[in-house]
């Protein structure tokens, strides 16, 4: 399963090429390519201000005990979903912050904390080329997450004079909720299904 | 009263963090400016460590979505979709939401523009497109950073999640404004 990416990098490609042979449009993967390398760096290179921003508070909050406060009020929830991280290990800090961040729709401070969260557990992974188990259980919540305050969506909604713009925030708590469920299931029965092969 | 509510928090949110980390710190004799610059070090090469990762998976992206290969995809499995109560208008949407944040919310702005907010396909699109996260991106970002290139089964807990979303907004916007 560990090779699953590489396929589905290459099926985006194939599929790709081949429908824009077939719809004589085969400029466009020309165009879509170099336009969307050009994106990724953009958007890196713009990431680099508010990483700072955060990562700088991060260390303030660190320095403090804020962080290390933080994750002994959550400890019995985190000992059980990432029994791999010693319990008063850093990363777990980190890990709630990007959490709590998610959960309140906060998405630039999100991605500093979980690469931050990253970070950490990579140290405890030894370096290594490939993911521990932490870190998928760490992606399976992230990219699950709930978010009580989905501003953007909410913000199109008002633009567009919508009667009630927030109606949907019940329904998205609702839904990301089923996701998040799944993804933490699915995630300890692949861990377990995992270890048995290896 | 919620919009009210929901519009305070997030309008407060980033101030009052900006004013509570620094200020916990100052309490704490912590020296704060120092902290913060040696905190804000990292974001650099965190950021940058990002982007040979970020290239090859949006290249990807962008040519199976410009070249229409998308919406070749998204056509043949119409039929599933609609049978679980999904107006077909939302399927490239569905579609698009583990790979391309952007494009997602393109798309929903799009059907809301021509269907409106308040009608079934408006909300429905709301919901789908703040559920879920854009696994693919997230998974590239994160494991980009530290150098991890295999993912083991993190990609296909990230895909169950997002069908799980998709059809759990599906359902519940079928149960609530149909």
């Amino acid at each position: 399963m560990s090779r699953l990416l590489n396929y589905i990098w290459m099926f985006l490609l194939i599929s790709g090429i081949a429908a824009a042979a077939f719809n004589g449009r085969i400029e466009v993967v020309t165009a879509a390519a170099l336009q969307s390398a050009r994106d990724a760096v953009e958007i890196c290179i713009s990431m680099i201000g508010v990483m700072c921003l955060w990562l700088g508070l991060l260390k303030i909050g660190e320095k403090a005990g804020m962080v290390e406060a933080l994750s002994r009020l959550v400890k019995p929830v985190t000992v059980r979903l990432f029994p791999s991280v010693p319990p008063d290990h850093p990363a777990l800090g980190a890990i709630i912050m990007n959490i709590s961040a998610n959960i309140l729709g906060l998405g630039s401070a999100a991605t500093p904390f979980g690469l931050r969260a990253m970070k950490e557990m990579q140290e405890l992974n030894g370096g290594r080329k490939e993911a521990s188990e932490a870190m998928c259980t760490f992606l399976a919540l992230n990219t699950s997450c709930i978010t009580i305050i989905p501003a953007t969506i909410i913000a199109v909604r008002v633009n567009f004079n919508s009667a009630n713009p927030t109606e949907i925030v019940g329904p998205t708590i609702f839904a990301t909720a089923c996701a998040m469920v799944v993804a933490t299931s699915a995630d300890y029965l692949f861990r377990r299904a995992n270890r048995r092969k290896s | 009263m919620l919009m009210s509510i929901l519009n305070t928090i997030s309008r407060w949110a980033i101030p009052a963090l900006l004013l509570l980390i620094p200020l916990w710190g100052m309490l704490r004799k912590v020296p704060v400016y120092e902290a913060f610059v040696e905190g804000a070090e990292e974001g650099f090469s965190t950021a940058v460590k990002v982007i040979p990762f970020l290239v090859g998976m949006l290249v990807a992206i962008s040519v199976f979505r410009a070249s229409g290969a998308l919406d070749v995809i998204s056509q043949a499995c119409e039929p599933l979709l609609v049978r679980v109560g999904a107006p077909s208008e939302v399927l490239p949407l569905a579609f698009m939401r583990p790979f391309s944040g952007n494009g997602v919310l393109g798309m929903a702005t799009e059907l809301m523009k021509t269907f409106g907010p308040d009608s079934f396909i408006g909300r429905l699109a709301s919901t789908m497109q703040g559920t879920t996260d854009t696994t693919f991106f997230v998974l590239t970002v994160y494991f980009g950073s530290v150098g991890v290139v295999r993912y083991k089964y993190a990609v296909f807990t990230g895909l169950l999640a997002d069908i799980t979303g998709l059809l759990a907004s599906i359902y519940i916007c079928n149960v609530l404004f149909r």
